[in-house]
């Protein structure tokens, strides 16, 4: 078996993130089966793969919700041992899940800072976070929320993803990884997200994109990692593959030269 | 690359627009519409049952009597429902709030007139008990995740017996100390009176003054000085007029014995509201709790102990019932195996929720178990003017709570529908 061992942009450039022969299995079932993945500062890495193929499972383990069972996780080339959730956002990992979490009873503010409240003595410091908010905000480019003070129930599909976005790099994130961002949403939100997604990138984060959307993929991934069943198959620049290639990857786990080897050339 | 499209979409400015009292109004006004309708119906509620029943009683009602007595009624509901607003909040009920309160009166009275302690020690005592009995609910609730309807529901049945062994077989245990007696019965003098509004007043316009200077010293831009004072104006004219009212004579025979004055329960009532509100809205604690009441699971998330919470807001709910036990025990002059019992629990839930507090979670302020609760009594008080029948009085009771519940419930809905 031999794995795609295309080093798209290593380019001299240490990645921020670099795991090496990540194994992860529940009881009898082997989930993750050695991963190698590379994340570079300033890039989209999209991880594509089927339903099962271990993409949650992979990023649980890299943003602490589960623990790997083995391989090694370099972070800024240190090696971590990230047990928790709290591990990893001190680090500077932050994760924005599909479901968002956020509060719909509460404004965009106090979304940003749920549970990390700025406070002076006991009281909350309702200012400081406003003016932060926005800053982080305008920072983003987001122009589309009126005021950071509105319910968040009030809010679109595509703002309320702005808003999980912007909370996840508010805590000099370096790391930022998001589950099916525009899963839910309409063409006109998607684009707003992706042009998002792409300036995080751009100001110099990584992110990690899981999508099943490969014009999503396409459209703003410097990257594409592809899992099929607990491997990784592929690392390959996302210019040079077409769409249906990916899919291939994604649906056989090989598609050409790129992935698993063919069976019939095993045999041979 | 950065093409950012922009449709129905306003531009967050560099300056951040002004509120005005006209844009003010204009976001009420769409809240409303959106089915976030606060106390509005509450108010209405009460204005309309207020001239109800004036116009249909009015030797009996509007009387200056009769409106002490009102409070009087109600305050022991009002402070129960203070602490259910924390438990509603979370999206859970405490349906043992009531004998929690019953328990807490008993001890309270077996401890001074069987025991002979002091009023300090028996009333720390009582309100322990609330608080050890709420943090057995939340206990439950948190840690074994069973659901709050049914562990409530239990204590409910479990704190009746409880009541009965405390208050032993006598059946009713007399209370005669005058500290716990004045709590319900004494009337602040009416120069006190008119202090308290000034304090109240003019606390209330420096924590506004000083949000304001706070905001412009950050650069963020504060509503127009219209809308912070139309809120003063209207609070300094109402309370104004309650210490107006309160302080002319209202005995029916003055010169046996001078009836003037706020009731004591008006000032321990507004103090509670400051700092409970305080603890709601501008505490990291307080945050959580909403936080907890709108996503648990985003709440977690983000790193906060939510069982945690849950039990703490137990503890503040029976604590706050078991303040309201004391008043029972203040104003009835006695504990009785039904104090606490009967509707006082139903009336509590029913003031939060007609005052405003969502049963669904997330949505509510201490304010709303204060304005719910004066218009569960202004129906508690003025019904019986108008028909003694009880069959009547039960049935349009339970008709306003299933009214309230149910606009709760309608706003709900709405919010979802224009979320989008």
């Amino acid at each position: 078996m031999t794995t795609g061992t295309v080093s798209p942009q290593g380019d001299g450039q240490q990645p921020l993130l670099s795991l090496r022969g990540i194994t992860k299995s529940f009881g009898a079932v082997d989930v993750l089966k050695g991963i190698d993945l590379d994340c570079y500062l300033g890039q989209v890495t999209a991880l594509v793969g089927d339903n099962g193929a271990g993409k949650s499972t992979l990023v649980k383990g890299i943003a602490g919700t589960y623990t790997f069972d083995g391989g090694t996780y370099l972070f800024e080339g240190q090696p971590v041992n990230v047990t928790s959730p709290k591990a990893a956002s001190d680090l500077g990992i932050e994760v924005v899940y599909q479901d968002l979490a956020l509060c719909d009873n509460l404004d965009v503010v106090h979304n940003m800072f749920l549970g990390r409240e700025e406070t002076s003595g006991i009281v909350m410091d309702e200012t400081t976070m406003e003016r932060r908010a926005q800053e982080t905000l305008k920072s983003l480019s987001v122009r589309t929320l009126k005021s950071v003070r509105t319910s968040v129930s009030r809010l679109s599909g595509g703002q309320r993803q702005t808003v999980a976005i912007a909370r996840a790099v508010l805590w000099n994130s370096k790391l930022v990884i998001l589950d099916e961002p525009t899963a839910a949403l309409g063409v006109a939100q998607t684009e707003q997200v992706l042009n998002l997604v792409r300036r995080l990138a751009d100001s110099g984060l990584a992110v990690i994109l899981i999508s099943h959307n490969m014009n999503d993929v396409k459209q703003v991934a410097d990257s594409v990692a592809a899992l099929y069943l607990g491997q990784l198959v592929a690392t390959v620049r996302a210019d040079d593959v077409t769409t249906g290639q990916i899919v291939e990857l994604i649906t056989t786990g090989r598609s050409g030269e790129l992935g698993l080897a063919a069976e019939r050339e095993v045999l041979r | 690359m950065s093409a950012t499209i922009d449709q129905s979409a306003t531009p967050l400015e560099d300056v951040p627009e002004r509120a005005t009292l006209r844009s003010a109004t204009h976001d009420y006004l769409t809240r409303v519409r959106g089915g976030d309708v606060g106390s509005l119906p509450a108010i209405a509620g009460f204005v309309f049952l207020v001239v109800l029943f004036t116009i249909l009683r009015p030797d009996q009602f509007a009387t200056k009597l009769n409106w002490a007595n009102l409070l009087n009624q109600s305050a022991a509901v009002i402070f129960i429902a203070m602490g259910l607003v924390f438990v509603l909040l979370l999206g859970e009920i405490d349906l043992s709030a009531g004998y929690t309160a019953g328990v807490s009166g008993g001890t309270l009275a077996v401890l001074m007139t069987l025991k002979g302690w002091p009023w300090p020690a028996a009333i720390l005592a009582a309100l322990v008990v609330g608080v050890v009995v709420g943090l057995l609910l939340g206990l439950l609730v948190a840690r074994l995740g069973i659901p709050s309807f049914v562990v409530t529901l239990s204590a409910f049945l479990a704190l009746q017996g409880v009541l009965l062994t405390v208050i032993g077989t006598g059946g009713t245990v007399p209370v005669r100390d005058p500290f716990v007696l004045s709590i319900m019965n004494n009337n602040m003098s009416p120069v006190l009176g008119w202090v308290m509004w000034l304090v109240v007043v003019l606390g209330y316009t420096l924590v506004e003054l000083l949000g304001r200077a706070r905001r412009r010293k950050a650069g963020l831009a504060s509503p127009s000085p219209l809308i912070p004072g139309l809120r003063i104006a209207v609070l300094a004219v109402l309370l104004g007029l309650l210490v107006y009212l309160f302080n002319l004579e209202r005995a029916v025979n003055p010169a046996i014995k001078s009836l003037r004055g706020v009731p004591l329960i008006v000032p321990i009532a507004i103090v509670f509201v400051v700092v409970l509100g305080f603890v709601l809205k501008r505490t990291r604690f307080g945050q959580h709790i909403y936080a907890v009441g709108g996503n648990a699971e985003a709440a977690r998330r983000a790193g906060i102990n939510v069982n945690r919470v849950k039990i703490a807001c137990f503890m503040i709910s029976s604590g706050l019932a078991a303040f309201g036990g004391i008043l029972l025990v203040s104003r009835a002059n006695s504990v009785s195996p039904s104090t606490g019992g009967a509707s006082t629990l139903l009336l509590a839930v029913g003031a939060a929720v007609i005052g405003g507090t969502s049963l669904f979670g997330g949505k509510g302020r201490i304010i709303d178990a204060i304005i719910g609760g004066l218009v569960i009594a202004v129906i508690q008080n003025g019904l019986p003017l108008i028909t003694q029948r009880a069959e009547i009085q039960y049935i349009v009771t339970g008709l306003v709570l299933l009214l309230a519940a149910s606009v709760d419930a309608i706003s709900r809905r709405r919010a979802a529908a224009s979320g989008r």
